[in-house]
Parts: C-alpha cells; sequence; structure tokens
C-alpha cells in the first residue's frame, strides 16, 4: 500500500487522509506533489475527470478540509449564471478565513470585476502567504456561460497575480471542453472507475455497529454479485445495501442462522435482491414504499411499479387523431392513395410492398407531416363525417402539450404546421384496440 | 374550489349588465327581472352542488397524499444518527401524481389541493407551471417569489418590513432560499404566545416545501434535471417534497429524466379518478334528480355528452355547458319563470300576465293536451285565464311527480340492463336515461332484446336485482311506490319459497335415482327417454313462470312511468331542448364558418343584392369573395396574372356589359389595386402563401378544390 508522504503536512494528518479515501491514493499524493506546500505557487489549473461517482468531489473535498487548505467549493449547476457563480465564490471566500459571518452582500457582474473584488478579498483576509483553491464541480455547466468564463477560470493565477489554483471536477473529458479560440491548458488527471474489490472495500468499510466487520463484508460480496453486473455506482449501491440490509439480517434476528451461516443467509437474500433490482433500482416503486413492503412481509408483486400503468385514456377523436399521426409519419406519402383511397387497385402488389417497408420505417423512426395529411387520414379513417370543428383542432394542440406529438420547426403556424408522431407502436395498438 | 373566477366587484357588474341584457332582448319585459333571479339562484344551487361533488370525489386521493406528505419528512427534525439513515441516499419524496388527460380540470385539482396543504400541512406550497419555467432562471425566480409571498400573506400584519424584499433584489440561488426557509421557520417558533399556537397547531415545526409541477410533460428536460440535482444536494437543509401532475402516464417519468436523476427521487403514485366516473357522478347528482327544476332534454343532453366523450373529457367543460343551458333556457324561453321549485309554482302560476297566459297556450304540448279535453272545458282553457292558470298548476305539480318517479323507475330498470350481457340498453345510466328521453323505450328494439335476456336471468341474479329495486324505491321521494314496493316484496318471498320447494324436490329426485340404478340398462333406457319426453312437453317450472311475472311486471312499471318527456303536458317550461343553439355555440367550426363567410357572403351581410347567386360569381360580393371564389378553381400554385384577369372579368362584366376590346387587355388600375388588397386578406387569413417554387406564383394552404 502507498503511503502517502509529503514533507509539509503532519504525518498523522496525512495518515487520516488516507484512511479517508480508501483505493484513491496514488491520485491523492499526486495531487499533493503537484501543490506542493502552503505558500508554494502550483499549477494554475487542474482539470479532473472520471466516470459518475469516482470520487472526484469526495477525494477532492475530503483532502482540502483535512488539510484545512483554504478553499472555495461552488457546483456549477447550482450557480446557473455566470454572476451566481462569481458572487458566490467571492461570499464564500469572504467566509471562508475571515471566520465573522457578516457577510455583506457581494455585487458582481463581470470578470474584470471578479479580479478586482477577488484581488481586495485576498488581501483583506492574509491568504497570500497560502495557496487558494477554487473547485467548481461539473465545471461541463462553465460552457453554457459566457465565453470568456471557462479560459478566465484556466488562468485566473495569471490576471489576479494571487497565489490560487482554479480545480476543474468533470465528467468528460478535455478535449470537449476546449474552446474555438484557444486557452490555457491544465493540467488534466483521470480518476479511473473503482474495480468490483475497489468497491467491496470501500462498501464494508463503514458498517453498521451492530454487526460485525466481515458479516456485513459477507452481504456487500452478495450485492456485488447481483448488482454489479448493471449498476457500478457508488452511491446508489450504498443506497441499495442500506434498503436490504434488514432482509438479510431477519434470519439472524430471528435466530434462524447465525453470522457465519453464509449459505443460508445467501439463500434468503438472492431472491430478494433480484427483485429489488427489478423495482427500486429502476425507481418502478419507491424506497420508502419497498422498506414498508420489507417491514410488512408483503410481496412486491402487490405494488405495481410506474410502468404498470402504461395506459392513457383518451377521448374518441384524439384516439383517431394520434392513430392517424401514426400513419402519416410512417407510411410514405406515395402509398396513402393506395391504403385510403377507396377504388385503388392492386391490393396485393401493395400488400407485399406495405410489409417490405414496414420494418425499414420503423427503423428509420417517425416522419414529419403536415397538419392537411393528418387529416386528410383522419376523415378517411373515421366512419362517420367529422366536422372541422374548433375541437378537432384544439385536440393536436393538446396532444402536443401531452407529448404525444411534436411539432417540427418553428415555422408561423398559418404557414403549415408540420407534425411528428412521437408514441411507439405499441400505444398505438393499446389505443386502437 | 369553484368554477367561474371573477373578482367579487366584477362579477356583480357583469350580472347587472346581464339583467339588462335579459330585459332588452326579450319581447316581454314582465317577467325578465324574476327570470333572471330565479335563472341565477338555481345556477348558484347547481354550484355549489357541483363543488361538494367534487370535494367528495377528490377526498380519497387528497387523504392519501397528505399521508404521503406527513410521512414524507417525519424523520427531518428528528436527526436521527442511525447507521440506516446516515448511509441510505437522502431522495427527495415525491408525487406522480396522474391526473388524466383531461388537462382542464386539473387546475381544479390543484388548487383543492394546495388549499388542503396550506391548511393541514405547510404554508410552504408553490404551484410551478411549465409556461412560465423556460430555464432554471426563470424557475427558481417563479418558486422563491411564490413562497416568499406566501410567507408574507401568513403574517401581513406584524412585520411586513423584515420580510419585504422584492424578487428582484435577491438572488435567485438555493442557499438564499434555504436562509429564507431557515429564518421563516425559526420566526415562527419564537413568535408571540397566540401566534405561535396557531401555527403549531396546523403546521409542524418545520414544514415541508412542497413544489407542484403542474404539466410535467410541458417542462424540458433540462429544466427538471436541473432543479432535482440541485434540490437533492440540500435536501438535508431544506425539506422538499415535489408534486409531479401527470396527464398522460407515469412512463414520462423515465422519458424526461435519465436514471441518475430519477435516482435521486422517491417516487410515489397517486392515480385520481377517471374522469368518466366523475363525468357518471355529475350526471347523476345533478341531472338525475328531482332537486332541481331545470331539465336537459335529449338533444341537448346527447350533445353534451358527446363533446365530453369525443373531444375533451373535461368534466369541468361539461358543467360550462350545462351553465349554458340554464342561461340559454332562462333567456330565451319567457314562461321559463314556472321553471322554479314546487313551493314557489303556485305564486308564480297566479302571478301571471295575459301575455304569458297567452304563451302557455301557444306551447305544442299544451295544444295536445287541450285537444283531449271535451268541448266545454276546451273553450274554458282557451278563454278563461284563471282556469288556464289552475290548470297548469295542477299539470306543473304532476310534471314534477313524473319526474320523481321517472328517476326511480330508471334506477330501477338500469339495474336490470347494466347486468345483462352486451349491454343492449348501454352499460352507463346515461345512455338509458338519453334512450327513454328519446322516445317510447318500451318500442324500441333494444328493449325487446334486453327483455328476452332478462327471462334467461338465473335465480340469484334476479333475487339481488329485485332486492336492489326495493332498496332504490324505498328510499326514493316519489309516493306512489307503496303498491309497486309490495309486489317486489312479494316476489321476493316467492323466490324463497320456491328454494325451499326445490331443495324437497332434490331429494325426492336423488331417491328416485337410486330406485333407477337397480334396474338392468334396457330399462334405464326406456326411462330416460321418457323422461326427455316428459321434459320436452312439460309445462315451465315454477321459477321460469315467475320469472316471466317479474319481467313483466317491470316491463309495466317502464310502460307507466318511463314516458319520453317530449309526451308530457308543458315539459317545454322545464327542459332545455334546442340542441341546435348549443351545438353553435360550443362546437365551432372556423373553417366551415370562414367558407361560408366567403362563399356566400349574404348569409353574414344579409345584403340582398348578394342574395341571387345560384353557382356562379357575383360581382357585387365583396372583392375578397370573388378572389376566393376563383383561387377554389386552381390547383395548388395559382398564377398570380391568371387570376388578376380572371378578377378583373368578374369586375368589368357589370360595370361595362359591352367592354372595349381595346381596352380589355390593360388592366385598370383601382382594379389591379383591389385584387392585391384581396389577395393579401387572403394571405393574412391563411389560404395562400407566396412560393419558392415560381416566382409569380402563390401557393395554396387549403385543399379540396383539386
Amino acid at each position: 500500500m502507498p503511503n502517502l508522504e509529503h514533507p509539509a503536512y503532519p504525518a498523522a494528518d496525512l495518515l487520516h487522509l488516507e484512511s479517508l479515501v480508501p483505493c484513491r491514493e496514488s491520485q491523492v499524493s499526486m495531487l499533493l506533489s503537484i501543490f506542493g506546500e502552503r505558500h508554494q505557487f502550483s499549477f494554475p489549473s487542474i482539470f479532473i475527470y472520471g466516470h459518475t461517482s469516482s470520487g472526484k468531489t469526495y477525494v477532492m473535498q475530503t483532502l482540502l478540509t483535512t488539510l484545512q487548505l483554504p478553499h472555495v467549493f461552488v457546483n456549477c449547476v447550482e450557480y446557473f449564471t455566470s454572476r451566481l457563480l462569481l458572487e458566490e465564490i467571492l461570499s464564500q471566500l469572504q467566509s471562508c478565513s475571515s471566520g465573522t459571518e457578516q457577510t455583506s452582500p457581494v455585487h458582481c457582474d463581470t470578470l474584470n470585476d471578479f479580479v478586482r473584488l477577488f484581488k481586495q478579498a485576498v488581501a483583506s483576509q492574509e491568504l497570500q502567504d497560502q495557496t487558494l483553491y477554487i473547485v467548481l464541480d461539473r465545471a461541463e455547466q462553465l460552457r453554457e456561460m459566457e465565453a470568456n468564463i471557462l479560459p478566465a477560470f484556466l488562468r485566473l493565477q495569471e490576471l489576479t497575480d494571487r497565489n490560487v489554483t482554479v480545480v476543474l471536477l468533470s465528467e468528460i473529458v478535455w478535449e470537449l471542453f476546449r474552446p474555438n479560440i484557444g486557452c490555457f491548458e491544465p493540467f488534466t488527471m483521470y480518476f479511473p472507475d473503482y474495480s468490483i474489490g475497489h468497491l467491496q472495500k470501500i462498501l464494508s468499510q463503514n458498517h453498521p455497529p451492530e454487526y460485525s466487520a466481515d458479516f456485513y463484508a459477507a452481504y456487500i460480496n452478495i450485492l456485488l454479485g447481483v448488482f454489479y453486473m448493471v449498476c457500478r455506482d457508488l452511491k446508489e449501491l450504498r443506497h441499495l445495501a442500506a434498503l436490504n440490509f434488514a432482509k438479510y439480517c431477519e434470519p439472524v434476528v430471528r435466530g434462524e442462522a447465525n453470522e457465519r451461516d453464509t449459505r443460508k443467509l445467501w439463500k434468503n437474500i438472492e431472491p430478494h435482491l433480484k427483485k429489488a433490482m427489478q423495482t427500486v433500482y429502476l425507481r418502478e416503486i419507491s424506497s420508502s414504499q419497498w422498506e414498508r413492503l420489507q417491514h410488512d412481509g408483503g410481496e412486491p408483486g402487490q405494488l405495481k411499479g410506474l410502468s404498470a400503468h402504461t395506459h392513457v385514456e383518451l377521448p374518441y377523436y384524439s384516439k383517431f387523431l394520434l392513430i392517424a399521426a401514426y400513419l402519416a409519419s410512417y407510411n410514405p406519402v406515395r402509398t396513402d392513395k393506395r391504403f385510403f383511397l377507396k377504388h385503388h387497385g392492386k391490393i396485393r402488389k401493395t400488400n407485399f410492398m406495405k410489409k417490405h417497408e414496414k420494418t425499414s420505417n420503423h427503423l428509420l423512426g417517425p416522419k414529419p407531416f403536415p397538419l392537411d395529411r393528418l387529416l386528410a387520414i383522419l376523415y378517411s379513417i373515421v366512419d362517420n363525417r367529422v366536422a372541422p370543428t374548433a375541437n378537432i383542432f384544439s385536440q393536436i394542440t393538446s396532444l402536443v402539450t401531452l407529448q404525444l406529438l411534436s411539432t417540427v420547426g418553428q415555422s408561423d403556424q398559418l404557414d403549415g404546421p408540420r407534425y411528428k408522431c412521437t408514441v411507439s407502436l405499441d400505444f398505438i395498438r393499446a389505443i386502437a384496440r | 374550489g369553484c368554477f367561474v373566477f371573477k373578482p367579487s366587484s366584477k362579477k356583480r357588474r357583469w350580472s347587472e349588465k346581464t339583467a339588462h341584457d335579459f330585459r332588452s332582448a326579450s319581447s316581454d319585459s314582465e317577467d325578465t327581472e324574476l327570470r333572471f333571479v330565479t335563472c341565477q339562484s338555481l345556477w348558484n344551487q347547481i354550484k355549489s352542488e357541483t363543488e361538494q361533488i367534487q370535494e367528495d370525489l377528490n377526498k380519497q386521493l387528497l387523504d392519501n397524499l397528505m399521508s404521503f406528505l406527513s410521512r414524507s419528512h417525519s424523520n427531518f427534525q428528528e436527526k436521527t444518527a442511525e447507521w440506516t439513515c446516515r448511509m441510505k441516499f437522502r431522495e427527495i419524496p415525491t408525487a406522480a401524481l396522474v391526473l388524466g388527460v383531461n388537462v382542464t380540470d386539473h387546475d381544479l385539482t390543484f388548487r383543492g389541493l394546495s388549499d388542503v396543504l396550506q391548511d393541514n400541512i405547510t404554508p410552504y406550497v408553490a404551484l410551478l407551471e411549465a409556461k412560465d419555467c423556460s430555464g432554471i432562471k426563470n424557475l427558481m425566480q417563479k418558486l422563491m417569489g411564490q413562497l416568499m409571498n406566501c410567507d408574507i400573506d401568513v403574517d401581513s400584519l406584524e412585520d411586513e418590513d423584515c420580510v419585504q424584499v422584492s424578487p428582484n433584489r435577491i438572488r435567485c440561488s438555493m442557499p438564499s432560499l434555504i436562509s429564507w426557509y431557515d429564518s421563516a421557520t425559526k420566526k415562527t417558533d419564537s413568535g408571540t404566545p397566540s401566534k405561535k399556537r396557531n401555527s403549531s397547531s396546523r403546521h409542524w415545526q418545520s414544514p415541508p416545501v412542497v413544489v407542484i409541477f403542474k404539466d410535467i410533460e410541458s417542462f424540458t428536460t433540462k429544466v427538471l434535471q436541473d432543479f432535482i440535482v440541485i434540490s437533492s444536494q440540500h435536501i438535508h437543509e431544506l425539506p422538499l417534497v415535489l408534486i409531479f401532475g401527470i396527464a398522460t402516464s407515469p412512463m414520462i417519468i423515465h422519458r424526461l429524466l435519465p436514471h441518475s436523476v430519477s435516482s435521486l427521487l422517491c417516487i410515489e403514485l397517486f392515480q385520481s379518478l377517471s374522469c368518466k366516473e366523475h363525468l357518471s357522478t355529475i350526471i347523476d347528482k345533478l341531472l338525475l334528480t328531482s332537486q332541481f327544476p331545470f331539465k336537459l332534454g335529449e338533444k341537448v343532453l346527447q350533445v353534451l355528452i358527446n363533446i365530453f366523450l369525443y373531444h375533451d373529457f373535461s368534466v369541468k367543460n361539461f358543467i360550462k355547458g350545462f351553465q349554458l343551458c340554464i342561461v340559454e333556457h332562462f333567456y330565451s324561453q319567457p314562461l321559463s319563470v314556472l321553471c322554479c321549485h314546487l313551493v314557489d309554482i303556485k305564486k308564480r302560476v297566479y302571478s301571471l300576465s295575459h301575455d304569458q297566459c297567452e304563451n302557455i297556450r301557444r306551447l305544442l304540448s299544451f295544444r295536445r293536451y287541450v285537444e283531449k279535453q271535451e268541448s266545454g272545458k276546451q273553450i274554458e282553457l282557451l278563454t278563461n285565464d284563471s282556469a288556464l292558470k289552475g290548470e297548469t298548476e295542477k299539470l306543473l305539480e304532476d310534471l314534477h311527480v313524473y319526474h320523481e318517479n321517472y328517476i326511480s323507475i330508471l334506477r330501477c330498470l338500469h339495474v336490470f340492463t347494466s347486468s345483462l350481457p352486451k349491454y343492449p340498453l348501454g352499460k352507463q345510466i346515461r345512455e338509458l336515461h338519453c334512450a327513454c328521453l328519446e322516445n317510447r323505450v318500451w318500442e324500441t328494439e333494444e328493449y325487446e332484446s334486453s327483455l328476452q335476456l332478462a327471462r334467461m336471468l338465473n335465480k340469484t341474479d334476479l333475487v339481488t336485482m329485485l332486492q336492489q329495486c326495493v332498496g332504490i324505491l324505498v328510499s326514493s321521494s316519489g309516493k306512489e311506490f307503496d303498491k309497486t314496493v309490495e309486489k317486489l316484496k312479494e316476489f321476493l318471498t316467492q323466490f324463497q319459497k320456491l328454494e325451499e320447494a326445490s331443495q324437497e324436490r332434490d331429494v325426492s329426485v336423488s331417491s328416485q335415482k337410486e330406485l333407477q340404478k337397480k334396474t338392468d340398462l334396457y330399462h334405464l333406457q326406456k326411462t330416460l327417454l321418457e323422461l326427455k319426453e316428459s321434459r320436452k312437453s312439460k309445462k315451465l317450472t315454477k321459477f321460469e313462470m315467475l320469472r316471466f311475472e317479474v319481467v313483466d311486471y317491470i316491463d309495466s312499471l317502464v310502460r307507466k312511468y318511463l314516458v319520453p318527456a317530449d309526451d308530457r303536458t308543458l315539459h317545454e317550461i322545464v327542459y332545455f331542448n334546442t340542441a341546435a343553439v348549443l351545438r353553435g355555440h360550443l362546437n365551432a367550426a372556423p373553417r366551415t364558418a370562414l367558407h361560408t363567410a366567403l362563399n356566400n357572403p349574404y348569409w353574414y351581410l344579409k345584403n340582398q343584392a348578394l342574395k341571387c347567386d345560384g353557382g356562379g360569381i357575383s360581382n357585387k360580393a365583396p372583392d375578397i369573395c370573388i378572389v376566393y371564389k376563383l383561387h377554389l378553381e386552381c390547383g395548388r400554385l395559382i398564377n398570380l396574372v391568371d387570376w388578376l384577369e380572371a378578377f378583373s372579368t368578374v369586375v368589368m362584366a357589370a360595370e361595362e356589359p359591352v367592354a372595349d376590346a381595346a381596352s380589355s387587355d390593360q388592366v385598370d388600375d383601382i382594379i389591379h389595386a383591389r385584387f392585391i388588397r384581396a389577395v393579401s386578406e387572403l394571405e393574412l387569413l391563411g389560404f395562400i402563401k407566396p412560393s419558392k417554387q415560381k416566382t409569380d406564383h402563390v401557393a395554396r394552404l387549403t385543399w379540396g378544390g383539386c
């Protein structure tokens, strides 16, 4: 096991840090060596990327707090405009080392202001001798802000002429960030996914106080055996582990098995976990419902999941409109005459053609069609006469708001609007019945 | 909740104006005031009744939601240090509320929901609509505005100055929301004793913040995702609960949100009553009751139900249509003064003017009635006003009794027809009601076939149906049913006896079988053949006889009580039957109207000069009509030059019958200008648009001509 070593920080802190970040020792030691000592200037910007829940945010946060490095931690999703983001950084900066709660609201609209205010804040808080870390989580959101934000953050050290390092955390690679106009290249660092062994180790680390670590580790082993195929998200796995642990303990609590009786416990929990994979994991039923079920000892079959309620009740003409829209979306225009006109002739050939075309059309997805074609098909598939009343037209619009149809193109509504049918064949079949 | 939301002052003005309208439009001005007042009071009664019904219908759903909400953050204050709580991911409690496609009705449900929430659970409720939330910024702005305003509303008297922050000033971010929440909850804690009691009795210490997304389908994916991600990070500080209003199916959640986001939610499903059941209840409580004097005729009811079933599924619109019927009836029928409760009838009948009496005499149903009377009475009814009034009162009371009986017997008949295979008379009572209103139901084929089927019912079904009928008749307000109930009970006892008898017979049959077993095969065959013979020729069993009797009795009840309303005298007073008016108001046909206006301008303009038109194009018609008619003859692309020439020919035709050959190829400037104006008007109406394919052509946007 690589021990963390760095001359600048006390060994006890490092040891503590090491225990907090299992399986990320090499990344932490790499970061530490980039950071250097407190007063040393570090690399201006560091870009860390890795898949969901590979510990980027967690590692950064624990690293900075355990070693008590001055830092600002901002989530870019939460501060969705550049103004909010900059103001949040400044206000955190004010409160981070001054200790006083009283923070006057800062107003900062542009980056220019930010640099000025930043310099002031750093100067007033005696932070000059330490490196300040600004961590921007979910940094991919920066791309959607003004064009100057991302390049400016990357070279903030140079712009402010202060000892500051910006750390960007993201799930996507640096290549997707690089702006067209070019920018300062940050130091990029990759956090690899946790392997199954890592997951096992991390998950078994915090076991419930009532049970032994080995017992819990065995449980985690079974859990990973079931879920590793579909889910490698540490957060999700931990959630699932907590949800189902009560069930696992049941035989032990009842006294039917002891903690070592792994086989018996496995037999008890395995079908349960499989059911959990089909329901809770997919959010078909909620975790609180799942817990209640477990508690009452009921069968999960009683509770219908979200996807069980697929049937949508629609008014009579809405059904026909939707069917007409489906036909218009998936049938080519030239076949309309054959399908919907009374005297079309050549039936045999048509059938053959239809079969041939259908597969390819379904693979291609829905095609847009004009309103008039929709109405023409509607008139031909409804038995009795349909008056083109406002009710029919408003139904088309309400189908659009229900997202069963969608408008194509933003052109003027007078200009012959075009629609697309967005529902599946199964849905249409259910409606047509 | 209620339907018409108008500020009270505005409404008063509106109603005064309507009263005036009532007066000015109708010919006899005496009763208009009274008619208007009657109409208003009737509508108010109906309105409060519907509100009550809807409250009752939603109660179950709201109760479920309440318990969900109170459960959702029960462990928020406790801050349990338990292992499972620490390990578990804190999900945002979310209620997926499936409301059905009748979006217009949702408003009502949501309003009721937020009222109940504010009364029982939390003052912090925000209602968000997709049209206000195009970006996450707008969403946050809207949310904070609503939440902070509601706080001001709660304690507006005491400390306005410290909460008064304009929504533009505060930063729209989660931390400011959290700090607001902290200060708001803390304030209620440390408030004055009286206030504290008040707040703690209704809400808890830290009430959840409920955010309702009215129409989840219309929200953009990104906004929703961002909001959920942000709020899940602060769920420990801000007890948030989301409610998604879903119109289609809960699958939409999975379509809108990727797994990484939906895993932040703890979704529970709630389903509201289907709108069809809702409508059935409304019809049951509003139409199939003698509580309200006003009735809908068959055609009108059919129009309303058709709009509901074919177009919108909206109960709100149904009730609006019903309201329109009431207003229209009281507006157009002068005799509707008499459409009032039974207690008022006498007074109103005797205060009728002579004109009104003449109106009564003019009623078709009354004329039929008079013709049936003997000549002496005929003369009296037609000449003596007071005799007429006496007769009218009696007839109206008869009509009332008829309604009471009608409804009870209708329900009894429905008990029978709703359990028959294939439902020849319809499954719902509304279908049966329509059938009975339309014409004599016993003359229809469906009725015949349902009687046939009823004659084949088995005993247990029959007995339960009879019991149900007895229940209906006993609880009904009609006075004539004592005998009927007796008769039905008699049937029931007979069935009971029959059962006992059959049990005895079963015993005897089995003994007979014992005997048969001992004989040889030949004899057995013989006896079986005999048995078969006897069964063929045998008369109906007692049960079958009784069954026929029951069915015949029901049939007689139907013939007696379910007479269509059109056959009753004075039905015009309480029945609204002009479906055409209603259809015109509710089933607007813009294309048809436009076509009529352009094709036959006389229809709207009523100018005699335009009338003569047969199929040709009159030059007296407005320019746009001429242009429109000409364009109907063209294909998809219209050549402007040809069109102009045709136009000028038509226009010139009358002005100078013998046109100059020389000037004919040069079009007059004025005509040219008129043509251009007419064409651009057509373009504005959306019939044509400039085409990119050919410069001097325009494209037709409507079809039908070619």
